[in-house]
């Protein structure tokens, strides 16, 4: 296996889950970030990506590598990707639907250029929800996302983003409340979902380009 | 008389291996992942078809009976979607014809329609055979088959 790149860290798998998807990855970047108004440089870069999105790429969508992996993993945990949308499906339906990518703050926006370039299934975590490292691994009975204040139970069996306590979100899903970034958010863990399908490069490549994207904000 | 001894039964195992199922029926629903994405796109510009497979409430791990469900919902979807376009090519192909048909002899198919839809192809346009120069042409018997310039 390769090493993963500068910056770039690896978290585990838990069994039953590795067991079950060996080629399950979960790989990410802890970084600072904004959720301010975008500068227009990277609003250009939006409505540049926007204007090379047709509709007939949506259509053919589902037969790119790395798209139709997503899909076949989501099949395989239990969800139906025409249902629960796929992140770079989900992000090009919202372009169908709206005609263009409306910019939605710094990090929103560098998050779907590169989910859009790369077609790997991004996220962002805040890290004031996170206590050490993040992995991958299946809930307990009656587990409940985050603090388990105001939270839904989770499903037996449920897959999730967890840090050293608690159950951050599911692996695709909503998070719980606080790890969702707002406007007070100033530092993100930037997690890359790598499934049997997507080479480690381009999850890896995904998390470098919405990196770069956010820390040009901040120069 | 010497005591006969019997020799102890001979087990057979029936337990099978869970995860190899699990692993054989998650290949076979990635195999029909990829058929249904390929239909979807051969099916494309066409309306009216069904492609959902209900959800697993996911995302969590399915167990082997879960994914053998899964898999037999994904094939009679895929079969289903399979035969109602192969319903419908069956149509459209015969609507070709009957546009070809109408091309060569207008006056033998008057007033009748074909629109794009009919066809499987993308856009408003349609094949509409009409009499040149209105009343006229009726009473003269002279058709023609006109073809709209697409969607307004």
């Amino acid at each position: 296996m390769n090493e993963p790149g500068p910056n770039v860290l690896t978290g585990r798998i838990a069994e039953p889950a590795a067991s079950e998807f060996p080629a399950l990855k979960l790989r990410y970047r802890v970084l600072d970030a904004s959720t301010h108004r975008s500068p227009k440089y990277l609003r250009k870069q939006l409505k540049h990506i926007s204007n090379r999105m047709v509709g007939e790429r949506a259509i053919n969508l589902r037969r790119e590598p790395i798209a139709h992996a997503y899909r076949v993993f989501f099949r395989h945990i239990g969800l139906d990707p025409d249902e629960t949308p796929t992140p770079v499906e989900s992000v090009l339906a919202e372009r169908l639907r709206a005609g263009r990518f409306a910019s939605a703050g710094i990090l929103v926006d560098a998050l779907t250029i590169a989910i859009v370039e790369s077609g790997v299934a991004l996220r962002a975590f805040d890290t004031q929800a996170i206590e050490g490292e993040l992995w991958i691994r299946v809930a307990s009975q009656g587990e409940r996302l985050g603090d388990g204040r105001g939270e839904p139970e989770l499903p037996d069996g449920a897959i999730v983003i967890a840090d050293q306590h608690k159950a951050i979100a599911p692996i695709f899903g909503d998070p719980a409340d606080r790890a969702l970034p707002s406007r007070s958010t100033s530092r993100v863990a930037l997690c890359a979902i790598e499934v049997a399908g997507v080479p480690q490069i381009a999850s890896e490549e995904a998390l470098w380009k919405c990196a770069t994207l956010i820390e040009q904000t901040l120069e | 008389m010497s005591e006969l001894t019997l020799a102890p039964p001979l087990r057979i195992s029936t337990g099978i291996d869970e995860a190899a199922a699990r692993r054989t029926l998650r290949a076979q629903i990635a195999k029909l992942e990829r058929e249904l994405a390929e239909l979807f796109t051969r099916a494309y510009p066409r309306k009216g078809f069904d492609w959902s497979v209900a959800s697993r409430s996911g995302p969590r791990l399915l167990g082997l009976q879960e994914l053998e469900e899964l898999r037999d919902d994904l094939a009679g979807r895929v079969e289903d979607v399979r035969h109602e376009l192969r319903g419908r090519n069956q149509v459209e192909q015969a609507n070709i014809r009957l546009i070809d048909r109408m091309v060569a002899d207008p006056a033998s198919y008057r007033w009748v329609q074909v629109s794009a839809d009919d066809v499987g192809a993308r856009g408003c346009k349609y094949w509409h055979s009409l009499p040149k120069l209105g009343i006229v042409g009726m009473l003269m018997g002279w058709w023609r088959v006109k073809i709209s310039s697409g969607c307004p």
